[in-house]
């Protein structure tokens, strides 16, 4: 229940999206008591200069992230699979544009 | 990975210019040299809107109104980007709000400095906004990530501060007698501090050794001020004021400005809580944070009231 210890409330996470049709983007994080104030919390402190003109805030703990030590193994799948890429295939050079 | 290893791999990812992240393995020194660090900018920049703030309800006209409410808005934020970024490497708000208040944490010693006059408004977006800039573009390549992202957002936001500043140094100088007078007045008192805002000469800085080879700082306090010394005295020269150095002379050879020594006796001396204002600085502080408190209570049984709305 109520925290006997003061605080600034929990962390978000703040995306933005420029604008429509844009991706959301990560910008910063922030403290809020709860979602409404992270909302506005966000739009005072990232969106001043038309950053913006969508938002998403996240609690920081629902985020989940793969760690650092893991990079070798966890991302390994995707470098010996090169024909995943378009440049692995030989077109006719007659073929101008595919 | 043994402690060897990871040191090892620490220091090749700092040799490929590669960012430090909050979750790869770091030496503690390190992560102690950028709470230190990062948490004593968040400080600078929120006690910094103290003296500005001594003016919002003074300032001579709207437009002049308007224009430093957001300066000092913006301060406000870049605390809050800080505080964050030094969130990431492991220590809460709170515990850095407590440094600050118990005077265990430091801010920038220009801040203890009082604010007399419309024309130190001037002074500070110039000159002292001027010298956060200069040390913050050097920061946006610092080897820590959160904390040179927050510089990069930073640096967006200073470029009209320093404009401000000059802009009102510039209608000060082209004023009547007095005018003119108290534009000199303010930069004959905020020179000399702000030349201190880049810290000790280098043979005498305990902590440069380590920043520099860690890349949290990429150049040395001494550079920085030279460089700022060589950009600031033709802005002066412009509009008819002086720099309050006897010794300030071009030298050909350097390609920059010889310059006399500021006094670090000073400088110590307000560092260790002995400055004009800094009584009064932290006292603000504290009186913002305690009389805070009881909406930040509010807040959270709000929230705590509402979830059990949910769940019910
Ligand atoms: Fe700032
Ligand atoms: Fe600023």
């Amino acid at each position: 229940m109520a925290n006997t210890k003061d605080s600034q409330g929990p962390l978000w996470e703040v995306f933005v999206q420029k604008k429509s049709g844009q991706p959301f983007v990560h910008c910063g994080n922030l403290h809020a008591f709860d979602k409404e104030m992270a909302l506005q919390n966000a739009r005072d402190l990232y969106t001043r200069r038309n950053e913006g003109t969508a938002l998403w805030v996240v609690p920081s703990d629902a985020i989940v992230s793969s760690s650092p030590e893991d990079i070798g193994p966890f991302f390994e799948p995707a470098n010996d699979k090169v024909f995943r890429h378009p440049t692995f295939y030989k077109i006719p050079d007659a073929i101008k544009h595919m | 990975m043994d402690i060897k290893q990871l040191e090892t791999n620490f220091d090749a990812k700092l040799s490929k210019n590669e960012n430090i992240e909050p979750k790869d393995w770091m030496p503690d020194n390190y992560r102690k040299h950028l709470i230190r660090q990062i948490s004593q900018h968040a400080h600078s920049e929120i006690v910094g809107m103290l003296p500005e703030g001594n003016w919002i309800t003074r300032a001579p006209s709207l437009r002049a109104k308007m224009i430093l409410l957001a300066k000092v808005q913006d301060e406000g934020g870049h605390g809050l980007y800080l505080y964050t970024a030094s969130e990431s490497l492991n220590i809460s708000r709170d515990d850095l709000l407590e440094q600050l208040h118990t005077g265990k944490a430091k801010y920038s010693s220009i801040f203890n400095y009082p604010t007399l006059t419309w024309a130190d408004i001037g002074a500070i977006g110039w000159l002292v906004d001027g010298a956060a800039i200069m040390n913050q573009v050097m920061l946006q390549r610092t080897s820590y990530g959160p904390y040179a992202r927050a510089m990069v957002r930073i640096c967006k936001e200073e470029s009209f501060h320093q404009r401000q500043g000059y802009e009102i140094m510039c209608k000060l100088s082209v004023g009547t007698k007095e005018q003119k007078e108290m534009a000199q007045d303010a930069l004959n008192r905020f020179w000399w501090p702000t030349l201190m805002m880049f810290g000790p000469p280098d043979a005498e800085s305990s902590n440069s050794e380590n920043a520099i080879k860690w890349k949290i700082k990429r150049e040395s306090n001494d550079q920085l001020r030279q460089r700022f010394v060589n950009q600031t005295v033709p802005q002066a020269e412009l509009i008819g004021l002086t720099i309050p150095d006897k010794n300030l002379k071009w030298n050909e050879a350097k390609n920059g400005y010889d310059f006399g020594e500021p006094d670090w006796t000073e400088f110590n001396n307000v560092i260790h809580g002995n400055g004009p204002c800094n009584k009064e600085r932290l006292g603000a502080r504290i009186k913002a944070h305690e009389q805070g408190r009881w909406v930040r209570e509010a807040a959270m049984a709000f929230a705590e009231k509402k979830k059990e709305r949910v769940a019910a």
